[in-house]
């Protein structure tokens, strides 16, 4: 029998990383966010971005949660080949969203949608939902925790385009969803387009790409170039933080990617995330070593 | 943008001084109420029975806070604004029924409720979204908690505040919304959008 790797090392990690991701933002979006409320020139939007600096400031400080809505839990996973056999990943994160809820602490948010009633520790059917992926050659274990906002996940959005309304389609259905979205999501936002595959492979890609840190741009030009068109397009249309009106302060940053498409179709998924745009990653080695790459451990 | 601190109660001719865009701060007693406080307090109220607490005069904060439980008492952690829009369906009925003047969220309000706001005279004041630590610091302590039975995110949270802000006002009683006015100049760019990206709306 070849051995397990050590869940418990696991969990504790993953606890690691939910309180990570609550109570300190990656130093990308920190950094934006500073330089945004420098640039701003609407004063209602600059007031609302100087409340939100001078919050994650405190929720650091005091390693309290930045928000009160603490997300619903959603992981990825991404399992190098060559890392050790694990088994039951699923139930030691579903114990380490449950202890974090206690530990964090972090709201409650695992409705039942049929009969109601929360489950009190953001464990659920389905919940934590975990996205599994492989990576070729690789010997560590990567987890990302990222708790997702239920405000900006409301303002996501699909569309099942007609192939011929191409990419002009696209950048029109973006701006729509925009436009829709308003203040709601708590901007400044970041966008994540998916197009391509299929309804839920485009919604899926394009949260996916929420995981990129802020100003990396797609590596195919004509991508980087959508990026960066329709950033500045949401820029123009003067929400600003939080929907108050505002000049450069309605998105931090688009980020876009594609599957190839059936002929008959062209799906294009939206996601929003909103200012607390709170993910934590790790790599888990064989020897037990953990390397946190968004956060510094104290 | 003029900055006004209020104690509650709050009267009708306090709210009636504010325009949009002006910043207030609140002292005194708040109180969360989401979906299903909302719902359930017009539901009593129709059946005429009483409320816990008199709303009349005091915020109404749509917010579901996270807490702590420490002995017998509550300690509030994070306690930001939720979407505002949700409650769109309550709170015209909410405010003229319990008397309730200042109306605290986030993302701003449909016509429904700029229309009851006019005519009730009553407003919407925008807290910072997910702003919950700030929020935390403005609140002293919480006074009483009601309809645990809906979960902590939704019951009613009675809340001790001072100096609770800045909330800054997205709906007058003229009837003026700071949201409606962005959402229409946003509309109104849409022209030049649409040439930069070359595509038309
Ligand atoms: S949208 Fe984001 S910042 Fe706003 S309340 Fe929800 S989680 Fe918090």
């Amino acid at each position: 029998m070849t051995e397990t790797f050590d869940n418990n090392l696991i969990e504790d990690t993953t606890v690691k990383l939910l309180k990570f991701a609550a109570t300190q933002l990656p130093n990308d979006v920190s950094e934006a966010l500073k330089k945004m409320y420098e640039a701003e020139t609407k004063p209602t939007s600059k007031a609302a971005l100087k409340t939100i600096v001078e919050n994650f400031g405190i929720a650091e400080e005091t390693s309290t949660p930045m928000c009160q809505d603490t997300g619903i839990h959603i992981y990825y996973v991404n399992i190098g080949e060559n890392f050790p056999k694990v088994v039951g990943i699923e139930e030691t994160l579903r114990k380490a969203s449950a202890r974090a809820t206690k530990e964090v602490p972090m709201r409650p948010n695992a409705v039942n949608p049929i009969v109601g009633g929360n489950s009190g520790d953001n464990t659920g059917r389905h919940i934590p939902f975990i996205n599994y992926d492989f990576i070729p050659g690789a010997d560590y274990l990567e987890i990302t925790a990222f708790p997702k906002g239920g405000g900006s996940e409301n303002m996501c959005a699909l569309a099942m385009l007609k192939p011929g309304q191409g990419i002009k389609g696209i950048k029109k259905f973006v701006i729509d969803s925009i436009m829709n979205a308003g203040g709601q999501p708590c901007p400044p936002v970041i966008v994540g387009v998916g197009i391509g595959g299929g309804a839920d492979i485009a919604l899926k890609l394009g949260k996916k790409q929420l995981m990129r840190p802020l100003g990396q741009r797609h590596s195919d030009p004509k991508i980087a170039q959508l990026e960066e068109d329709l950033l500045k397009a949401i820029n123009m249309t003067g929400f600003g933080s939080m929907g108050l009106g505002g000049d450069v302060s309605t998105a931090l940053d688009v980020k876009i990617e594609y599957a190839h498409r059936h002929p008959a179709s062209l799906p294009v998924g939206v996601t929003i995330q909103c200012w607390a745009a709170r993910r934590a990653t790790c790599r888990i080695y064989p020897d037990k070593r953990v390397e946190f790459l968004t956060h510094k451990e104290a | 943008m003029a900055e006004y601190h209020f104690t509650t109660p709050i009267s009708k001719e306090d709210v009636q001084k504010l325009k949009i865009g002006d910043v207030i701060y609140i002292s005194g007693i708040v109180f969360t109420a989401r979906d299903e406080a909302h719902e359930r307090a017009l539901e009593m109220a129709e059946k005429g029975e009483k409320m816990p607490i008199d709303f009349e005069g005091l915020a109404v904060y749509h917010c579901g806070p996270v807490v702590r439980q420490v002995g017998d008492d509550w300690e509030i952690v994070a306690a930001g604004p939720t979407t505002s829009t949700r409650l769109d369906m309550f709170e015209d009925e909410f405010i003229k029924e319990f008397k309730v003047n200042v109306v605290i969220g986030k993302g701003g309000m449909g016509a429904r409720t700029v229309k009851a706001m006019k005519e009730l005279k009553a407003v919407y004041t925008a807290f910072v979204g997910g702003a919950a630590v700030v929020a935390a610091k403005g609140i002293k302590r919480v006074k009483e908690v009601h309809w645990l039975d809906l979960g902590t995110p939704e019951c009613l949270w009675v809340l001790e505040v001072e100096k609770f802000g800045p909330l800054i006002v997205g709906i007058d009683t003229n009837g003026d919304s700071l949201f409606q006015n962005v959402a229409d100049e946003a509309k109104a760019k849409l022209g030049k959008i649409g040439e930069f990206l070359d595509i038309t709306f």
